[in-house]
This record gives C-alpha cells, structure tokens and sequence, in this order.
C-alpha cells in the first residue's frame, strides 16, 4: 500500500533528519512509529501525506509516486485517500460537529448523509449540531477520528492522537481508532511517544538515525 | 466536490464568531461607495441641470454667434439674416441684473433677463416667450413689462402685475410682471423682456450678446461655421450646442473631479481596512486553512474560498452603500441644493437621476477595493506551507513577506516619478497616482519601520531599565510587528489624508490670506451694480469721487470679459493703474518678468495669471494678441511681462495699465474705485461721504477688511464638505483599528491566559495592552505625519496647480496636527484597552485549554 524507498529529508539549516529510509506497509497493516522528540517522525507523516517533499527518494502510494506529483494532484490524492489524526484535535471551531465530519465527503464531492452515522460510530449520537466548544478532549478526538474515517481512506495517519488525553480517555480512544480502522479496512501509521498507545498497533518500529526497525515492548 | 456548501459553511461559520469584524468591513465598504456615489450624483445632478439650462437659453439653433467680449455691435443682426443660407436670426441680450431688493446679499442679488425679439424667438426659443395676461396680449412688447419664471418669482416674492425694481448703474429702473414663460426648467431664475425695451432701458443701446442661427435645410454646420468665422474675424466667436457644453463642462470639471477623488478617499481608506481585517482573519484562521489544505483543499481552491468571503463582504457593503448613497444625495439636493460650496452650480433645482451605469461603476469600486484587499492575505494563505502552518506560533510568518521593504520603495519610487509627470487632460491624473502610490509605499514600510524601531527599544529596555511589562510590550511589537503594523493600515491610510488635506487646506488658506492683503491694498473698495460690461462709473462720477474729503489716494478698475477660446469659459482683462517701474508693487507677481526698462513701444505690457499660462500658453516674454475691440484701425501687440497669482479667477486673467486700455478702446467707463484714507479720516466717515454723492444709492461699498472677511468665510464654506469627508475618513480608520486590535487581543486569549498563569495580573495584562496600541499609534503618527506630508506636497505643488491652475506657499497647521495626533493615539490606546478588557475577562485555565 504505502512505499518509503531510500527517503532522505534534511532542513535549511542543515539537520538531516531522515537517511536512506525504505519501509514497506501492507494493506490493513496498523504499524505504531516511536523515537526520539525530533528524530523525523512527524516530518515522515508530513512526507508520507505529500505535505513536503524528500530530498531524494520516492514515496509510493498504491505505486503512485506521491512526491513527483505537483501540488493539486497530491492535495486531491490525500483528500481521497487519507485520513489524519491529529494530537491537538484541529476541529473546525465554528462549525457543528456534524459538518466538521462531513467535510472530507464534501472534498469528495459524495453525499454527507454518513455524517451522522460515523458520529454514532464513533458514541457521539445526537451531538451533530453541537459546536467543538461544547465538547471535552476525549470527544473532540472522537470527532477527529470520525472525520479521518468518513470517506473510507485506505491510510490513517495519526501524530500523538493521545497526547492531550487523560489515560482512560486515551486508552477508549486508541481502541476506538483501532477497531474502526480495521472496519473500515484501512492501514494505519500512528506516531506515539506512549508504549500504551503503541501496544494497541499490530507492529511497534522505531525511528532512529539509521532507519525505521521493530521495537520490543516491554 | 459540493463547492458552495463548504463556502457556505465556512463563511456562516466565521461570521457567526466574528460577526463585529465582518459588520466593520460591510460598514466601511458601505460608507465609502456611499460618499462617492452621493457626491457623484449630486455633482452630475447639478451639472446636469446647470447645462440643460444653460442649452435652454439657446433654445434650438443651430450655431451662435458670439463676441469675443460679452457684447458687440447689432448691425451685424441684419447682416446675417439677409444671407441666403440662414432661415432665422434671433437677437438676445442677456443680462445680469442686480435686484434692488436683493442689493445688499451680494453673493446671490442678480437676475439673469434676456432681452429677446418675440417674433424671431418664437422660432428659435419658443419656451422664453412671455406669457402676457388675458387682455394684454401687446405685453411682449410693452416697454415697462417683464415677464418671470416661476423660480424667479419665488426668489422675489413678487406676483403678475406687481411692480419689480432692478438697478442698471447708477439708476434704479421699475418693471411691471407681465407674466410668467411658456416653459422654464425648475428652479430657472430668469426674465424676459422685449429687446428693445431691454437695450434702452439697461442702457445698452446698439448693443447684442449673441445671435442665435437657424441654418437652411441641407447647409453643411461645420462648414458653415468655418466660413462664417473666417468671414466675422477675430472679434467673433461661432458656436455650437457642443462648445457650449464643453464650456460648462470644462467650467466645473476640476472641481467636480478633485471632489470626486475627495470622496473617494473614504473608500480607498476603506480599502486599507478590509486588508487589516482580512489579513488579521487569515492569520487567525491560519490552522484552520491548513487543516483545509490537508483534508484536500487545493490552493487554488482555498484562494476561491478567501476571495469569495471578502466578495460577499464586498457585495454586501457595495450595495448597502448605494442605497446609502442615494438617500444621501437625495436629501442633501432637498435642503442644500446641488451646490456643494464651489458656487459653480447656484441657481439651479437638480432633479436626482438614477444611472444604472454610474450605480455599476460604483458598485465594481466597492467590490474591486474589498477584492484588493483580500488578495494579499488569500494568496498569502493559500501558498503557504501547510505543515508549518498547523503548528502554534507561525502566526507572524504569515505575513513576513510583507516586511520586506522593497516593494514599498518600488512604490515610492514611482511616486516620485509621476509627481514630475504633467497632467492628462488638465487633470492631475498621475499626481493622484503618485499619492495613492505613495500612500501604499508608506504603509508598506510600516512593519519594516516598526520592528527596526520596536527592536531598538526592546534592547535598551532590556540593558537598561529592565521592566517585565515593558519588555513584554516591546518583544511582542518588535517580534509581531507584522500583525500589528497591519492593524494600523486604515488608520494610518485615514491620519495620512488628513494630515495632507490639512497642511493643503492650511497652505491655501494662508497664501489666499496672503494674497488678499496684497490684491487689497485700499481701504475702500467702490462699485456699481454690475451689468455685464457697459454702464460703471463715467467721467463725471469718477471725479466726484476723487474730489471726496478724506481720500488719499484713488485708484479706478475696468473689468472686461474676453472669450479666447469657445470651448472654455472666458478670462477677464482687468486694466487699472500698475507701477511701471516695479509691476510687483502692485501685482502678486510669481516668477521672472520681462524688466520694464526693456518693454519697447511697439508693444503693450499685459500681465497674466498663472492659468493663462497653464490654459492659453501665454509665458512670459511672448508676444500676443488679444481680440480687444480697439478704437483704432491698427491691431495692437501685446507681450506677456510677468506672471501673477490669482486666485479669484480660475480660467484666466490679464492686468494692463488702465491708461493702455483706454487709448485703445476709448472706453473711459471704469467699474472699480479703491480708495485709501487720508490720515485722520474714518473709513465710516469716507463711506457716509459716498453715500451723500448723488450716486450714492447705488454705490455698493465695502471696506477691504470686510471683502476679506468674506472671502474667507466663503473659501471656508467651500472646503466644508471636505472637512466632512475626511472626519468620515478618520472615523472609518478608527473604526479599523477597534475591530483590528479587538480581533488581535481575543486571538491572544490563549497568551493572556498563559500570562495569568504565571503571575501576571490582569491589570499587567491590560496596562501592556494600552501600553501596545498607544505605542504602535504613536509611530503610526509619526509615519502617518510623513507620509501626509509628503502627500500635502503632491496637493499642493501638482494637484492644486494642475487642476485650478495657482500656486501656493506651503504653510503647516502644527497645533491643529499636535491636537489630532494626540486623540489619535488616546483613543487608538483606548480601543486596544476595551478589546483587551474583553479578552482577559475569560478563565485563564480555559484560555490556555482552547486549541484555536
């Protein structure tokens, strides 16, 4: 599904921090990614996403070269085939929470009458026309993972989606996005400082100057 | 994808939240297209109607025949009429007559009558045939009667056969009402009478103003004209409808235009706002574009979403500001007329005419000044690079390409290269550029500015007198300058127009001052009431008042008016006494002169004004000639020795010795008497000696104090609507900076929060606040003083000379500007307070919570 193939990035002020990266993930695979604070790991979604580009090296998505395409193409392909999750939420503060959800059916150009029901996948029934405000965090990431979800992407990308939650809310939260990623038949990469939330990934790799290699969790 | 949903979302959205900021622009927009469309529709109702009254008095002929001194000699009407190629020949004398029972309102006491031959003006001008009352049917041709429009019956409250006076020199003369006209346009001040009657009575005997034509079937006009021009020569002027328009036209058109502009500047303020406004909305939704981006958004997608917001704002106020606009201008012609204090239009009853067009173009203004604004800011946010943008605290990037200087110097060199350019059609049409350019040049640099000046002070802040707000206030202006900077944009743009205007208006006003006490110098100035170019003062009156007690010093004036040119209004030849061994004694002389001592005899010495110079081409040293009826065969030379200032007559004037005129003319009448007090004697004491003259009556006297008094008051008058449009001006800048800094300060809830938690209390909070608005407005002030400085340069040294013709010196009004800059920065500080107390009223523990 997704492709790393001898991915190098490094920034204006000379920091490398991705060297000759190549992974490979399957599809329905849910790997969890950990490392150190500023080894790469958000830069490798940012990558992976075609929000930046890789000094050298090629990103494949189902064999599409993300990196060679130019800024439309990889902005339609991630609004197809993606999903994010983010740590701090990022929901659309003055919109209900239905519309929020259904903006990446809009995006798609297909229907938004799912909207509704991802929210009671997700145990938000009858909260659409709420505003985030009215939410908690635990419910505001629930909102995040229906809206990653909602146009049936073949990869989730999640960056420390529990970062801001209490461990309770964390752990009902990490297994919510697992079931309904593997419902949904997606792959999913989460980047995670947390052994917790990494345990709940079918593989744990860590992020290091000389690559991507499995973790053992303890 | 469903475009319009997301649009409308988004767009609900945002003005749900920000419902204050949104109504801000809407009102801007609003006011400005408002200002502009309503002077617009005045000036082009007003103009209008002056012009079709101005044709109504024409009537349909086909050309006019014209001297080229207000009145010429009636043989030439039995010339014309007996050629083969002319059906008709109308005679008309027209007049301006003083009211005896108006005499003593001197700005509005005249009654425009035309003396007409009723048989011939029944197939030329039949709407100006008197309409004689049920028996009197001879009336037309009485010669007591006088027939009025019904305006001018209003004016002078008089009634059919009641009794009207009216003073012709030094005499007062009765008229019966006869009637009223077959048709006048509303609000038409004028009256008819037989022309006969109107030739001997006014004391114009022989004499005719024009001769209007009514040409054969199938003669060529333009030929026509041609020959008969080339066989009248140069004392004549052949006119059509279209000269007479282009006269009215370009009579108005540089006061009419520089209003306009005037207007405008309420808008273009406007325009300044809705890019604080917008450009403050981007940075505030910076996360929420790039998470838009991420999801899918493509850039070019998301510059439609930011445009269209800023369109429908733009649409919005556009709209309301028509309909503004309109209700404006349609009160201001109820009560003030169409006169907006030029005195260009008095007289006439403008009706308010609506013009899809004009309302189009207006409305496009509107629109393509919220566009502009929002371009910027949406380009900005939709190229920018969506993974940094998600993060916290790359607010101030967003607008970093903005501190870069060079545009801004790219602005003001252009600036400086129009200012050199001349004018286009006698409009000032790159000076206007030239300031709007350096305007936006200006403010461009103000982040620059600001951040190298915050930066400055946050280190001598930090190195010497260490003070935790202080150095708060000066490392956030000094590391979000960018921000900051942008909300002042209106304001800046408003303080910088006002400060031009007023050192323009202060500039004018000192050398009209200036220049009256020295176009002034008698004490006393004496005239009879004014009837075009005959009657004044004959040689027996003029002695009687040289040999009045009490005077020094006398000095007599010939006023006469000369059409140079057919499609300009005419100048004026004013022939007096002028000291021969030094000009500048009596004349405002600018410039070089041609040295007395090298004038030669062969040539007449004239001296013109800097319009003629402008208008007519007539520089100093050249030779010219003047269509001056002469008494002699011989056509005399004239040669411009100097050039003088003059700011009562804007389309031209020409001073000569009054003893040149009158060897060429024969003409000893004189209009003018100024007279100097002997020592000892009262000015109240040589009035009431006047008055004794058996002329007395008649005399209309004024002490030169009391004519510049006037002059002023009617120079303040007419840059009343101004002073009106730039208070609008400010308040829409300030009205910016509310919403601007109450924007910012709620975008900071998180920061203040933050702030409380570690200690700061929330009286801190505000003080750094206040501390921030009043800093940020007091280097505004002073960028905005530059900037409106140079702007006052570009008003008074090209703009003012270009459109009116004069020059002046330049003057600064310093309290006035100490005053204004100083409530500028109270109430910008003030506003930055109100806002900030908003903000720090939430729970600082739920501030530092809210993500965005």
């Amino acid at each position: 599904m997704l492709k790393l193939i001898n991915i190098n990035k490094g920034y204006a002020d000379g920091r490398q921090v991705l060297s000759n990266l190549s992974y490979c993930l399957n599809n329905g695979e849910y790997v969890a990614i950990m490392g150190d604070s500023g080894v790469g790991k958000s830069t490798l979604l940012n990558l992976i996403a075609g929000l930046d580009k890789p000094d050298t090296g090629e990103i494949l998505i189902d064999d599409v070269a993300i990196s060679s395409l130019d800024d439309d193409a990889a902005t339609r392909l991630r609004r197809e085939k993606f999903g994010f999750i983010f740590q701090a939420f990022y929901i659309l503060p003055h919109l209900t929470l239905s519309q929020n959800v259904a903006l990446p059916l809009l995006l798609n150009g297909v229907s938004i009458e799912a909207a509704e029901q991802m929210l009671v996948a997700v145990g938000l029934q009858g909260r659409g026309h709420h505003f985030p405000r009215q939410l908690s965090g635990g419910e505001l990431q629930r909102v995040a993972i229906a809206r990653a979800l909602i146009h049936r992407p073949k990869l989730v990308l999640a960056d420390e989606p529990t970062g801001n939650l209490d461990p309770d809310t964390a752990h009902e939260i990490l297994m919510l996005m697992r079931t309904e990623i593997k419902a949904n038949g997606a792959s999913g990469i989460i980047v995670t400082h947390s052994k917790a939330a990494a345990a709940t990934a079918d593989r744990v790799l860590v992020l290091t100057k000389d690559g991507l290699h499995p973790a053992v969790l303890n | 994808m469903d475009h319009g949903l997301i649009f409308r979302w988004l767009l609900f959205g945002e003005w749900r939240s920000h419902l204050l900021q949104a109504v801000v622009v809407i009102t801007a927009i609003a006011l400005g297209v408002a200002l502009g469309y309503a002077i617009h529709l005045i000036n082009t109702a007003a103009y209008n109607e002056f012009s079709a009254a101005t044709k109504n008095l024409t009537g349909q002929s086909d050309l006019q025949v014209r001297g080229t001194q207000a009145m010429f000699d009636e043989r030439l009407y039995p010339a014309l009429m007996a050629r083969d190629d002319v059906v008709t020949a109308n005679p008309v004398l027209e007049l301006d007559v003083v009211v005896s029972a108006k005499q003593t309102e001197r700005s509005d006491n005249k009654l425009k009558i035309l003396g007409i031959d009723l048989f011939r003006a029944m197939e030329i001008s039949p709407d100006l045939i008197g309409m004689p009352a049920e028996g009197k049917p001879l009336d037309g041709l009485s010669d007591d009667a006088i027939f009025l429009s019904p305006a001018a019956m209003e004016w002078l409250q008089v009634k059919q056969d009641e009794s009207l006076q009216l003073r012709v020199g030094t005499q007062t003369i009765n008229f019966r009402v006869a009637g009223g006209l077959v048709r006048s346009r509303a609000g038409q001040r004028i009256a008819v009478m037989d022309i006969a009657t109107a030739q001997w009575r006014f004391q114009h005997l022989g004499l005719l103003s024009r001769i209007e034509l009514k040409l054969a079937e199938g003669v060529n006009h333009a030929a026509f004209k041609t020959k008969l021009t080339q066989e009248l020569g140069e004392y004549y002027r052949v006119t059509e409808s279209a000269d007479q328009e282009t006269r009215v036209n370009n009579m108005s058109r540089a006061y009419r235009v520089n209003l306009n502009m005037l207007a405008l500047v309420a808008l273009f303020t406007g325009a300044f706002l809705v890019f604080s406004s917008q450009a403050l909305s981007v940075i505030r939704r910076r996360h929420q574009f790039a998470l838009l981006r991420v999801l899918g958004l493509t850039r070019r997608e998301l510059l439609q979403q930011i445009l269209s917001e800023g369109a429908v704002l733009g649409v919005v106020g556009s709209l309301l500001g028509l309909a503004l606009g309109y209700v404006t201008a349609f009160i201001a012609l109820q009560y003030f007329g169409g006169d907006l204090g030029s005195g260009f239009f008095k007289g006439v009853q403008p009706a308010l005419f609506f013009s899809v067009s004009s309302a189009a173009i207006f409305f496009l203004l509107g629109l393509g000044v919220t566009l502009l604004g929002s371009a910027v800011p949406a380009w900005e946010a939709a190229n920018a690079n969506t993974a940094p943008a998600l993060k916290s605290g790359s607010e101030e990037m967003a607008l970093k390409r903005l501190a870069r200087p060079w545009p801004a110097l790219l602005c003001l060199g252009l600036a400086g290269l129009f200012v050199l350019m001349p004018p286009i059609f006698d409009l000032p049409v790159f000076g206007y550029l030239a300031i709007a350019l350096l305007l936006i040049g200006g403010i461009a640099l103000m982040p620059y500015i600001s951040t190298l000046f915050f930066s400055m002070a946050s280190t001598w802040n930090n190195t010497r007198i260490y003070n935790v707000i202080a150095a708060l206030t000066l490392a956030r202006l000094a590391n979000a300058s960018n921000q900051a900077s942008i909300a002042l944009g209106g304001v800046l743009a408003s303080f910088s127009l006002m400060v031009a205007m007023a050192i323009m208006v202060t500039s004018f006003r000192e050398s009209v001052d200036d220049w009256l006490e020295q176009v002034l110098p008698a004490d006393i100035y004496v005239q009879l009431a004014a009837s075009g170019d005959q009657g004044g003062f004959q040689l027996p009156q003029q002695e009687a008042i040289a040999a009045i007690p009490g005077v020094s010093r006398y000095d007599f004036s010939r006023f006469i008016k000369l059409t140079l040119d057919p499609g300009r209004p005419e100048i004026t030849l004013i022939a007096r006494p002028i000291d021969a061994t030094d000009p500048r004694n009596t004349l405002p002389i600018i410039g070089n002169t041609v040295e007395p001592g090298l004038l030669t005899d062969d040539v007449i010495p004239i001296w013109v004004s800097e319009a003629m110079v402008d208008l007519y081409n007539f520089t100093v040293g050249k030779q010219v000639r003047l269509p001056l009826r002469t008494a002699g065969p011989d056509t005399p030379q004239f040669i411009v020795a100097g050039v003088w200032r003059d700011y009562g007559r804007q389309f031209g004037a020409i001073q000569m010795q009054l003893s040149d005129y009158q060897l060429l003319s024969n003409d000893l009448n004189v209009n003018t008497a100024a007279l100097w007090l002997q020592t000892g004697t009262t000015a109240e004491q040589l009035m009431a000696s006047l008055k004794n003259l058996s002329f007395g009556g008649a005399l209309d006297i004024t002490q030169s104090s009391d004519i510049r008094t006037l002059s002023l008051e009617i120079f303040d008058r007419s840059f009343a609507v101004t002073y009106l449009l730039e208070a609008v001006a400010v308040v829409i800048g300030l009205l910016g900076v509310a919403a601007s800094f109450s924007a910012q300060a709620l975008a900071r809830t998180k920061e203040f929060g933050m702030l409380r938690h570690i200690g700061v209390m929330r009286r801190q909070v505000l003080r750094m606040l206040a501390a921030e608005g009043g800093l940020l407005t007091v280097l505004g002030v002073i960028l905005g003083f530059v900037i409106g400085w140079g702007i006052s340069l570009i008003l008074v040294f090209v703009v003012n000379p270009q459109s009116f013709h004069w020059t002046m010196q330049l003057h600064l009004p310093w309290s006035w500007l100490a005053i204004v800059a100083l409530v500028m920065v109270v109430l910008a500080g003030l506003t930055a307070l109100i806002a900030g107390r908003h903000a720090v009223s939430g729970n600082a523990i739920r501030a530092v919570r809210e993500d965005w």
